[in-house]
């Protein structure tokens, strides 16, 4: 049995850091409910564009083709990065941007039918209502510093969580698992019901909420890659002359599938972009299975020769950032897994609206009384409580 | 009134033992679906789906007269 004084010292630890943190966690919550969905959202708002149906086995187009398609539509633009999405293998998506090593926060995205090279739409981005989601979600319009606040607000979630189950054993020392006392007070149901919904998502809400917090630093995680790994690779080039116009992609893509056996490009960094270096192609290879499949590799090309310079598996900081994404994002186990996700999300807001509920309902008490409730295993209708305090 | 030692050493065991098998469902099915397609995915759905059983078959049982343990 754990002493007064410290699940005093705990109990302070789960109000004040629940206190501060409830307000973003909330809304990132909410906002998050209707990310869970996003590709559906956006099939169903026709903002997604899909490639027409081809005969079976319809041979791809050279990757060289879908990138003239595109520098043909936007001449003074530049690609910057060359994806493919593993769900959609008829598309191809060119990034582009007003300079090759320009930030691509707000580069233009065109789809490419990866068979006949054709531009098959521009999904609008900015201004699109999953779009302003997103962004509140992921830095409330502020850049990295709104990154680095809600990471900030996602470790005072985990310390709040970790200290919850600290107070959750003298709370449930007398009462059977799942008890919802909804004959007393109002308040003591609320804090059944948030003990209870708060205990069993537990891992859960550590998992998605600690992963959220690496995912905020991916900007700084990236920056150390290139000024570790990606620096060490291009060595060789350190005096090198700047290019003079770029070689095949295909044959660079060729050359990293021989580097990297068994597995498929993910995305092309064009040289001078965030994800490669000023003389190469970053081709990013991947596996295929359902966890390689987050894993990539990183082969450098030489954008003139087509000839390999280097190729790396990514560093552990690199992996964990990976790893964390469908952690987070909830996206690895299909329709049943993202609908499951979506009910946990909105158990947490539960807990997160029941937490400060109680804490309104609460202030009237000091903590003394509460540490005594907490330690005869109960809490007290409010009522009782009031006409103490007056 | 305080319990026998005896009894009041089981403590953390009545009060964290269904929190703890819980816990392990949870890991079991965050992890399953991130190693495996097919099956793993449904190990995945059938443990965090108990999560969600679990919550709901405890806050849809009636109150009962007495609830704190004997």
């Amino acid at each position: 049995m754990l002493r007064t004084k410290t699940i005093k010292f705990w109990y302070r630890i789960h109000k004040w850091t629940s206190l501060v943190c409830t307000a973003f966690l909330l809304m990132l919550c909410l906002t998050g409910l209707p990310l869970i969905f996003y590709h559906e959202i956006e099939h169903l708002l026709g903002n997604a564009v899909e490639a027409p149906a081809l005969p079976e086995g319809t041979p791809m187009a050279p990757v060289d083709d879908v990138i003239e398609a595109g520098e043909r539509l936007y001449p003074d633009e530049f690609v910057q990065f060359v994806s493919w999405d593993p769900d959609e293998p008829d598309i191809v998506y060119l990034s582009l941007a007003a300079s090759p090593a320009a930030s691509p926060e707000n580069n233009r995205l065109l789809v490419v039918d990866a068979r006949t090279a054709e531009v098959l739409g521009e999904p609008v981005l900015q201004g699109s209502l999953m779009f302003t989601l997103y962004r509140l979600h992921v830095d409330m319009f502020a850049g990295l510093a709104g990154k680095l606040f809600l990471g900030l607000m996602g470790l005072l979630f985990v310390v709040a969580i970790i200290s919850g189950v600290v107070v959750y054993g003298p709370f449930m020392r007398r009462l059977e698992f799942g008890t919802v006392r909804s004959d007393r007070s109002r308040r003591v149901r609320w804090l059944d019901l948030h003990n209870l919904l708060g205990i069993v998502t537990l891992t859960w809400a550590l998992v998605v909420g600690g992963t959220g917090v690496i995912n905020t630093w991916a900007d700084l995680v990236i920056q150390l890659w290139r000024s570790d790994q990606l620096a060490a690779m291009v060595e060789p080039y350190r005096d090198a002359p700047p290019l003079e116009g770029l070689g095949s992609l295909d044959r660079a893509i060729a050359t990293a599938r021989d580097a990297a056996p068994g597995m498929v490009p993910s995305f092309v960094a064009f040289p001078g972009s965030l994800f490669a270096s000023n003389h190469h192609y970053a081709v990013f290879m991947r596996g295929e299975t359902p966890l390689t499949e987050r894993l990539l590799k990183p082969a450098l090309v030489d954008a003139q020769t087509g000839q390999l310079t280097d190729a790396r598996d990514m560093p552990w900081y690199v992996t964990a950032l990976l790893v964390s994404q469908p952690l987070h994002f909830g996206d690895y186990g299909g329709m049943p897994m993202k609908i499951i996700w979506a009910l946990l999300d909105i158990v947490t807001i539960i807990v997160l609206g029941s937490g400060l509920y109680l804490w309104v309902a609460r202030r009237k008490t000091s903590v003394e009384t509460r540490i005594a409730e907490i330690e005869r295993g109960e809490a007290k209708p409010l009522a009782t409580v009031s006409r103490e305090a007056s | 009134m305080r319990k026998p030692a005896a009894a009041r050493g089981t403590y953390a065991y009545r009060v964290f033992a269904i929190p703890t098998l819980l816990a392990l469902l949870s890991a079991l099915g965050l992890l399953s679906a991130l190693l495996g397609d097919g099956v793993w995915d449904v190990l995945s759905w059938l443990t965090l789906g108990a999560l969600i059983v679990t919550i709901v078959r405890h806050v849809a049982r009636p109150a009962r007269a007495r609830y704190e343990r004997s």
